[in-house]
């Protein structure tokens, strides 16, 4: 067993120029970045500003009493990750600051962010739903920019929609459905009836689900759809008609071992668990989900995000916190590697063999190169435990074991142009 | 003459068992799940006492007299003091938040600490748990390693992806190395000249040159069959000749073995679910490893660079140090 190290994955090269370049001369990329302690008081060298850009969407309301109602959620997590950045900044000249730019629900985000581009405000953490995403990055002003999507897991924003400045942090419901297909495939559970709701989330989850049954060979043995309005939560006396209802909506004739249920937009999810026809286990949005951030997540020093994050927030972080959090360590990885805030620097960085940054999953998580989603495990979890996190053992993959999960290079509709 | 027959005598049981015996001694290994220390003797191979400690017990060091076992507990937010004779907890100090990882000063004065979820290094007076600084360094700190010569120790913070140095006279940080991503161990080479740092993430070792405070030397691996990104390299260990690096790959499931003047790999071992931390004993003949997927202990022939022996042991194993 002799295996010799003819190279490594990461950066040798970088190693060996930083060794040539003393740190005073900066701005080039690649250099080094190290050496003797920078007096934290002497002024930055190397200057990185990012904006994140939201909207106050009205947001479904948790169905669970226990969910709070959030007006902060993604914003919290860019201010956790920015002290972050900076306590690496400081350390070698850097210095990283965001503008929170959120607008209100009826705004133009268009105007706003072109008036952003032309301040040359072109690294941006957009907050933003689907059409208003497509708006902004369709600008001629943003063509050099990098947008990075915190919050639509919609497919065709990876698929027909993709675009070349939009890099999406979000697993897409195409990786959540398979990353639960894959654990289904693993217990054998594998007859599902699909219930969903009528919210266009909920049709593009449903249709991923149809997919990820095909492509691990899992059946839908019945579909049904619930077709009532998420109404208020707080009832006086509101479980006896849910206690009839959920087993009208679940009742079939077909025999099945799991209940896939797609309702992203809050209307029933929660209803259907100890409620369902038959008594089976409920996956999809509810019950058993498939997501980037949970609070019952620890491992990979997951903890020590926990904790950060719930003394800066006091609430526990939710995924929109997280993928906002690592939108801003990518961009802060970015600029510590490359030493520069140049953006077409960072983008050629970012879909570059030498890029990984750390999100608690154990690897580093990159891009795929053809559509621009980050690659990553999801977890899957409980209400109130981790089950499993995918992809599974056994799911095999030639280059990235992850991409067993969303849109693979080969079923790409997506083609970027520059 | 009796002593002799003795000898002989254990000499051809351990042949009986195919294994060479090794230098006396007791390993202690820290159980994260199971908040306790499990004590092995070396010779014997079983487990000699389970003690219990604070909660999520990771990093561990020796004190230089060889009485002491310094073990953080970061749940509790304290390190908890193991007399290795009674072999009890026999006192605990405050250690700032978190504690994950810890080293001792040459003469057991000095105990720095890496705090985990605040940035900052903890260094504490063994004697009286008197905390002499803090110092901040970056983003989730974890390797701790101070030199022989008791000059300067080195943070490794996994977040912020550096190797801090800190001057032990000042106790201030004095370089700020950039390495690759999430480094968790920092090991110092036998002759003093150099100090290794594992790149989990990364899944790469950085050499560092401790005169110039440069990186001189960055290496990863290949395993045939392995994905890359499970190559996470963790613990280091040195033979005793410094000849031989001692490299745990965690998810890769194996012990790589580097030729410390080429830093060609020599070998891959395979041992049991994600070793992280490993111990060598006095004499140089033995490798431990402990698994945290497979709760055991792999104890590696240095000589022959083979897997002799698994032991199970607790929950989630974490840490291994030896004690001759």
């Amino acid at each position: 067993m002799r295996f010799a190290t003819s190279c490594c994955r990461r950066v040798v090269a970088v190693a060996l120029i930083s060794i040539l370049l003393p740190v005073h001369h900066l701005p080039r990329a690649w250099a080094d970045a190290s050496a003797t302690a920078v007096d934290p008081s002497a002024p930055p060298t190397l200057k990185a500003h990012f904006v994140y850009l939201g909207k106050k969407y009205p947001e479904p309301v948790p169905l669970s009493l226990l969910d709070k109602v959030l007006t902060d959620e993604g914003v919290q997590g860019t201010r956790v990750a920015i002290k972050e950045n900076n306590m690496t900044g400081r350390l070698i000249g850097h210095q990283h600051d965001i503008s929170e730019v959120v607008l209100e629900a009826d705004a133009d985000v268009v105007a706003k962010a072109r008036e952003l581009f032309k301040n040359n405000e072109k690294l941006i953490i957009a907050d933003l739903e689907h059409e208003d995403l497509l708006a902004v990055s369709d600008l001629p002003e943003a063509k050099d920019a990098i947008i990075l999507n915190i919050r639509d897991s919609d497919d065709d924003l990876r698929q027909e929609q993709c675009r070349q400045n939009v890099f999406h942090l979000p697993p897409s419901w195409a990786m959540r459905a398979d990353a639960l297909a894959q654990y289904m495939t693993w217990k054998k559970w594998r007859r599902w009836l699909l219930v969903s709701g009528q919210g266009k989330k909920d049709l593009q989850y449903a249709a991923a689900v149809r997919r990820a049954a095909a492509k691990f060979g899992n059946k839908i043995v019945d579909e049904k759809t619930y077709k009532f309005d998420a109404g208020s939560r707080r009832t006086d006396s509101g479980h006896q008609q849910i206690q009839t209802q959920m087993p009208l909506l679940t009742q079939t004739s077909s025999e099945y071992d799991v209940l896939f249920v797609t309702d992203a937009e809050e209307a029933f999810g929660d209803y259907l668990l100890f409620r369902t026809f038959d008594p089976k286990p409920v996956i999809g949005t509810h019950g058993l989900v498939a997501v980037g951030w949970h609070r019952s997540f620890e491992q990979y020093a997951g903890t020590q995000m926990q904790n950060r994050f719930e003394r800066q927030a006091k609430r526990a972080m939710t995924e929109r916190d997280y993928y906002a959090w690592l939108a801003v360590r990518i961009f802060g990885e970015a600029v510590l590697r490359t030493n520069s805030a140049d953006v077409a620097t960072l983008k050629a960085f970012m879909l570059s063999k030498d890029f990984g940054v750390a999100g608690f999953k154990g690897v580093g998580l990159t891009f795929r190169t053809w559509d621009q989603q980050l690659r990553q495990p999801i977890l899957l979890s409980g209400p109130r435990a981790l089950v499993s996190i995918s992809p599974q053992d056994g799911f095999l993959h030639q280059h990235n074991q992850t991409d067993t999960m969303g849109f693979d290079k080969s079923e790409s509709k997506c083609r970027l142009s520059s | 003459m009796h002593e002799n027959l003795t000898v002989v005598g254990s000499l051809l049981i351990a042949g009986a068992l195919s294994l060479t015996p090794a230098s006396a001694g007791t390993l202690f290994i820290s159980n994260e799940k199971d908040n306790t220390v499990t004590v092995i003797d070396s010779e014997t191979l079983k487990v000699v006492k389970t003690i219990p400690t604070g909660l999520r017990p990771r990093g561990m060091v020796l004190t230089p007299d060889f009485k002491e076992l310094i073990v953080c507990a970061g749940d509790d937010n304290r390190i908890d003091i193991i007399d290795t004779e009674k072999l009890e907890v026999v006192r605990s100090l405050e250690s700032g938040p978190d504690p994950e990882l810890v080293d001792i000063d040459p003469a057991g004065d000095r105990i720095y600490v890496a705090n985990e979820d605040d940035g900052m290094v903890t260094v504490l007076q063994r004697g009286d748990g008197k905390i002499l600084a803090e110092i901040p360094v970056g983003v989730e700190p974890e390797g701790m390693a101070v030199s022989a010569d008791n000059t300067i120790t080195v943070a490794t913070s996994e977040q912020t992806s550096m190797a801090h140095i800190i001057d032990n006279a000042t106790l201030k940080v004095v370089a700020n190395i950039l390495v690759d991503v999430r480094p968790r161990v920092a090991r110092f080479t036998r002759d003093d000249k150099h100090v290794w740092v594992t790149a989990e993430i990364g899944g790469t070792v950085a050499v560092i040159d401790k005169a110039t405070r440069k990186v001189i030397k960055k290496f990863g691996f290949e395993i045939p069959g392995i994905r890359p990104e499970l190559i996470q390299p963790m613990g280091v260990q040195f033979s005793k000749d410094g000849k031989l690096a001692f490299v745990a790959l965690s998810t890769a499931n194996r012990i790589a073995v580097v030729d410390t003047a080429t830093y060609e790999v020599k070998n891959y071992i395979l041992v049991g679910q994600r070793p992280w931390h490993l111990a060598i004993d006095e004499a140089g003949e033995k490798i431990y490893t402990v698994n945290g997927l497979t709760n055991d202990m792999t104890v590696i022939d240095v000589a022959t660079q083979k897997p002799e022996k698994s032991i199970t042991v607790g929950r989630l194993p974490w840490g291994v140090v030896m004690k001759p």
